[in-house]
């Protein structure tokens, strides 16, 4: 199969001015340092990792909504940093994103007609009204909005329809590659469940590939077929879905999976897990050598000396770390 | 009809609610977020407390430390040991609120003052409501952050908000909530704004100090693994109302309500297979200014017969301890 999307050492940084007033001592923030990956067509990555992991950064890096400090983004066969302004805005149709708050990331004064139709005006402009309203009305269906709502604005809808509008806008310019950036976090429980169906299907249906980009591994699990887990910026683990959750290697993959609490009293009561002490060390003054060490249940002395390498530790199971 | 605790001769419940309505005046009508509830908890339980958005857990919370908006209105009895909450003068219940009754909000950045010192806000909890000086109050206050798990209390209670991280926040939060030993902690959400491994930590804490200092609890969240793992009691609720309560196994072993099952089905869960379609329950939660006449969840049911729509479903016990408010249960 011909690889969609490849990711190849991708570097994000960012500088931060220094705090003195005469000696303004840049620091820098490794928002994404080092990610290698690749998505098939029709194949779901997901990325999983806590706040502050750098996977926001990454979905923003590859749609180039922020510079990338190093590395290579590949779409198609093309290599996007060498593409110009122009030539990179004509790829831009091919992937799309989906946010976390619906709300936020839709227009409020436009129309939920407006909102879809504006991914068409800008990339088909010669497109006529009828056939852009047929094809918003087509793409309202099939995410499930009604045909009289086409001309209601955000702030009537819940926050469930608000994401639907959401994936309406990013589908319907029929994307090659979508990433959703927490597109389930903000909602209710039985909301959820609606829009990741939604999603599966749809990817089905379209054959598109998507990076789906979570903190909460059960919804992952649930979706992709590899998973990815980020820690301070670099990958720990990556592997097949299956895989990851029945053979996890990183210790913060397994401290990952043992800390979400499972709705069933008696495997949760008798669940015997000790949670990670302490919390995620600032990106700006990571730990020497593996990043995870500060916390790890595991760590030893050639932690804090050397960084791990990637290392293959079965077929297409990825692990940086040294007991692993 | 209020609910008679159990028999008579037991000793009464630390809180009791009976036909709590709280009501907000608002341009577009009444609203009643909370209505005609009624529970119990008794000393030492934890009551887990479920729903979605606008199912009006957090109202209840508030409605029960009388901290509504200033448009609300309660009706109805809330008895805390006995005594009665409801019309309380601002007076009173200030020497109950915090002192007696501690509270965890959902976001604890915006809960703690960003311009005061963390031990300039611990210690006005303990000189406020016991009356202590500075100087005990401020050595209380570090074997308060000793026990929730600070590292370095003594140096850290000088420091800002701030320089917490979210998880030392809530922490922090936590050993506030504590400082006067309180009969009842009520938890609004206190893991849901955290990452999943300081979550645990945060779920484990709370499990540890309730050993500890013997409080009940009542924990609000939308996440049914918590409920699992903490709650002795659970009470779903939906549109304002109770729809189903029962002790935690009986409520996952035999949910009854379709809300309910619905509820449970829908979670993403780690430990069984994936790439399975989740069961998800249809329709959006339903708009408070407009309920139905009839049962709340009727339009997302499927298990709905005519009388759902024309009347309320009464609260009903189908066995010891496990209360169900569906048309359903009462067909032969």
């Amino acid at each position: 199969m011909t690889k969609l999307l490849r990711v190849d050492d991708l570097k994000i940084h960012f500088r931060i001015p220094g705090e003195g007033l005469f000696r303004p001592r840049h620091k820098t923030l490794r928002a994404v340092d080092g990610i290698s990956f690749d998505l098939d067509a029709g194949e779901t990555l997901g990325i999983v990792g806590e706040s502050g992991c750098g996977k926001s950064t990454l979905a923003r890096g590859i749609l180039g909504l922020v510079p990338v400090t190093g590395g290579s983004i590949w779409l198609a066969g093309e290599e996007l940093a060498h593409l110009s302004a122009r030539e990179l805005r004509k790829r831009r149709q091919h992937m799309q994103i989906v946010f976390q708050d619906p709300l936020a990331s839709l227009d409020p004064r436009m129309t939920v007609s407006e909102i879809i139709a504006e991914p068409l005006q800008v990339f088909e402009p010669n497109l006529g009204k009828k056939e852009r309203k047929h094809k918003v009305q087509g793409i309202m269906e099939r995410v499930g909005l009604l045909p009289n709502q086409i001309n209601r604005y955000p702030h009537e809808f819940s926050g469930g329809q608000c994401q639907r509008i959401g994936i309406a806008r990013a589908l319907v310019l029929k994307p090659k590659l979508l990433i959703c950036d927490e597109p389930v976090s903000a909602l209710d429980v039985s909301i959820q469940a609606q829009i990741i169906n939604l999603l599966m299907d749809i990817q089905e249906d379209m054959q598109l590939s998507m990076l789906f980009i979570a903190h909460d591994l059960s919804v992952v699990k649930q979706i992709s077929h590899r998973v990815m887990v980020m820690y301070l910026g670099k990958m720990v683990e990556a592997t097949t879905r299956d895989d990851l959750y029945r053979d996890p290697r990183h210790p913060y993959t397994r401290a990952l999976i043992d800390a979400i609490p499972i709705p069933d009293p008696a495997i949760e009561r008798n669940k015997k897990f000790e949670p990670l002490q302490g919390d995620l060390p600032s990106p700006l003054d990571p730990p020497s050598g593996c990043s995870f060490r500060t916390r790890c249940p595991m760590a030893a002395d050639s932690c804090a000396a050397e960084a791990p390498a990637q290392r293959e530790v079965s077929e297409g199971h990825w692990v940086s770390c040294h007991f692993a | 009809m209020p609910w008679i605790p159990k028999t008579a001769d037991m000793p009464i419940p630390l809180l009791e609610v009976n036909n709590l309505r709280t009501s907000f005046h608002t341009n577009d009508g009444e609203v009643y977020a909370v209505n005609d509830l009624s529970f119990s908890v008794e000393k030492g339980e934890t009551l887990g407390v479920v729903g979605e958005s606008g199912s009006g857990k957090s109202q209840l919370v508030l409605s029960i430390i009388n901290l509504l908006a200033s448009n609300g209105q309660l009706q109805g009895s809330i008895r805390f040991q006995g005594q009665e909450l409801v019309g309380m003068k601002p007076k009173e219940i200030n020497r109950i609120r915090g002192n007696r009754i501690g509270m965890i909000f959902q976001d604890p950045m915006t809960c703690l003052n960003g311009y005061l010192t963390i031990a300039r806000q611990m210690t006005e909890v303990l000189m406020h409501h016991q009356g202590l000086d500075y100087a005990s109050a401020k050595k209380h206050s570090i074997e308060m952050l000793d026990a929730v798990h600070i590292p370095d209390a003594k140096n850290r209670i000088d420091r800002y908000p701030h320089e917490f991280s979210g998880g030392m926040r809530q922490r922090v939060m936590i050993a506030m909530a504590l400082l006067c030993q309180p009969d009842l902690l009520i938890a609004d959400e206190p893991s849901t704004a955290l990452d999943v491994t300081v979550q645990a930590q945060i779920i484990q804490l709370m499990n540890e100090l309730q050993q500890e200092f013997g409080m009940s609890i009542i924990m609000i969240t939308h996440d049914l693994g918590v409920i699992a793992g903490i709650s002795d009691n659970v009470m779903v609720m939906y549109g304002g109302r109770i729809c189903e309560q029962a002790p935690v196994f009986e409520l996952f072993d035999n949910p009854r309500h379709p809300y309910t099952l619905g509820l449970l089905r829908s979670v993403p869960r780690l430990d069984t297979a994936g790439s399975v379609k989740l069961h998800s329950i249809p329709g959006n939660p339903p708009n408070l200014l407009q309920l139905p006449p009839g049962c709340a969840f009727v339009d997302r049911c499927q298990k709905g017969i005519p009388v759902c729509d024309q009347r309320q479903p009464r609260l009903r016990e189908i066995s010891p301890e496990h209360r169900v408010a569906c048309h359903l249960e009462e067909l032969p």
